[in-house]
């Protein structure tokens, strides 16, 4: 039993971190039709920046989680005004292919300037030890991990379900032609949600610094899964993106527990998983068929 | 109040409008009526800033509107009541009402609103495409007039309703109008047009083949429905 509870909870706190990059994609896909391929370097950006802040500087890992979102948060808008927007009214093919070359473009920046090996990056005193769940311990750091994307992801659910703001943004992320003939500049919104979705991924690099390997090729080895997981949860759905999140990361971690004899099988669940649900509901689990423009 | 002046406009190569020009003056309704493919939502569309491919100009209260982008002409007052009724899945009714801002000298308060359509606010937490197409059609027209839009740009709000609720939606519109608002209007239904209209223009091919007013259609009724092909 204890051992069944200690993979639940190490497949929640990984599924986190699918929630997190999910949850970034699915803003930026909702609102600008962008499949952002660039998501996992930006989350490998965050791991690093944390790294580097820390080797570097001497900046904690508290300060790094609000300066490294933040910076590439900026650096997220400053690509969309420089590049991507100028690419969104053609196929959503050039896009993708931009996000990929950039993908190639960072991961090997970084390569070039810290090698491929692994850094290591310390767990904050303040979140080292473990927490006695009476069945079992766990990590505090992991307990810290899921207890603050559970916040954030419910903080954004707020925001996008119950503020002007997230009313404008569900809107313009439905219907957008429709929504400028309302009165609304979806135009504005472009930029800032597209800076947010890279924050998001920039805060999960940040959390996995400390109990993932930092290397540039982190993100690449992600976000093929994340991928998964959007189009489970539905493309451009806040909330399945979320809920599929956590759901893959419990599957891949029970998969690895109970299916460790069946390599084959533990490493690939997740596609099987994401092949059945695209037969059985083609738009994901929470999402809506394409509706017209 | 509007004025559109050598309007022409483009799908790709195809030609849809032609030359148009006419004029709407403040607190008219004027109808559009044409064969399917005639232009007549494309001149609709055209007017709201959301098609790319024209030429002309358009002008609101003397205010050119041709280089301004929709949500810039939504603000002037025009108020846009598409043919598919517009209603977010993702937002819930009233929410649906609230999303335009407040652009016109009279928008209706929500409490007006729901005043006037009991249904909306019985539903009004729900998603608005769970309501009945009478229900999301009444929602568009509420909607707009909540905003406060001086001009209607409304796109076959009769299509697929009830008589019932066709009478409900022409009562609406005389209702708006007697408070001053101007409505441009595409219809096929010609009796609900008459009805609600002061005047109309018959497009065709891309061009406006006449201008007549309410005794003409009437006394013409048969040969234009027969035009028309309903």
């Amino acid at each position: 039993m204890s051992g069944f509870l200690q993979n639940t909870f190490n497949g929640l706190v990984g599924g986190a971190f699918y929630a997190l990059l999910a949850l970034g994609l699915a803003v930026i896909f909702g609102m600008l039709r962008v499949v952002n391929f660039a998501h996992g370097a930006f989350y490998m950006l965050g791991a690093f920046g944390a790294y580097v802040l820390l080797a570097e500087a001497g900046v904690p890992f508290w300060a790094a989680l609000v300066i490294m979102p933040l910076a590439l948060g900026l650096l997220g808008m400053v690509l969309e005004r420089a590049v991507i927007h100028r690419l969104t009214r053609l196929d959503p093919l050039y896009n993708f292919l931009l996000t990929f070359g950039l993908t190639l473009i960072l991961q090997d920046l970084v390569k070039s300037r810290y090698g491929v090996q692994s850094s290591p990056y310390a767990t904050p005193t303040e979140l080292s030890g473990s927490v006695d769940f009476g069945l079992f311990d766990f990590p505090t750091y992991r307990v810290f991990i899921l207890g603050f994307t559970v916040l954030l992801c419910g903080a954004v659910w707020w925001v996008l379900g119950r503020t002007r703001i997230g009313m404008v943004v569900r809107a313009a992320t439905e219907r957008p032609e429709l929504t400028r003939a309302f009165g609304i500049d979806v135009g504005k919104w472009v930029t800032p949600v597209f800076g947010f979705g890279i924050a998001l991924a920039g805060l999960a690099g940040v959390l996995a610094a400390p109990m993932r390997a930092v290397n540039p090729l982190m993100g690449a080895d992600l976000i093929i899964v994340v991928f998964a997981v959007v189009v489970i949860g539905g493309l451009g759905s806040i909330f399945g993106s979320v809920a599929a999140g956590f759901g893959i990361g419990l599957i891949q971690a029970w998969g690895e527990a109970y299916l460790s004899d069946f390599p084959i099988v533990s490493q690939t669940v997740v596609f099987v998983v994401m092949a059945a649900v695209l037969l059985w509901r083609p738009a994901g689990l929470f999402g809506r068929e394409e509706a017209p423009a | 109040m509007l004025r559109i002046e050598n309007l022409s406009a483009w799908y790709g190569e195809a030609q849809v409008l032609r030359e148009v020009s006419l004029d709407v003056a403040a607190g008219e309704v004027v109808t559009l009526v044409g064969r399917n493919g005639a232009g007549k939502s494309t001149l609709l569309r055209c007017v709201m800033g959301l098609h790319p491919g024209q030429r002309g100009t358009v002008t609101l209260d003397g205010t050119e509107l041709t280089r301004l982008p929709a949500y810039k002409r939504a603000r002037l007052g025009l108020g846009w009541v598409p043919d598919d009724r517009g209603a977010y899945a993702t937002l819930s009714v009233t929410e649906n009402l609230t999303l335009p801002p407040r652009v016109g000298p009279d928008p209706w308060p929500l409490e007006r609103v729901y005043e006037a359509f009991p249904a909306l606010y019985s539903r009004r937490d729900s998603a608005a495409t769970m309501l009945s197409g009478g229900e999301q059609q009444m929602l568009a027209l509420a909607r707009v007039l909540r905003m406060g839009a001086r001009l209607l740009l409304c796109d076959e709000p009769t299509e697929g309703l009830s008589p019932l609720l066709v009478q409900q939606v022409g009562d609406l519109l005389r209702e708006a109008k007697k408070h001053g608002v101007t409505v441009l209007l595409v219809e096929q239904n010609l009796h609900f047009a008459t009805g609600v209209a002061d005047r109309h223009y018959l497009l065709a091919e891309g061009r406006i083949a006449e201008a007549m007013d309410n005794s003409e259609v009437r006394s013409r009724e048969r040969e234009l429905l027969a035009y028309l092909g309903i």
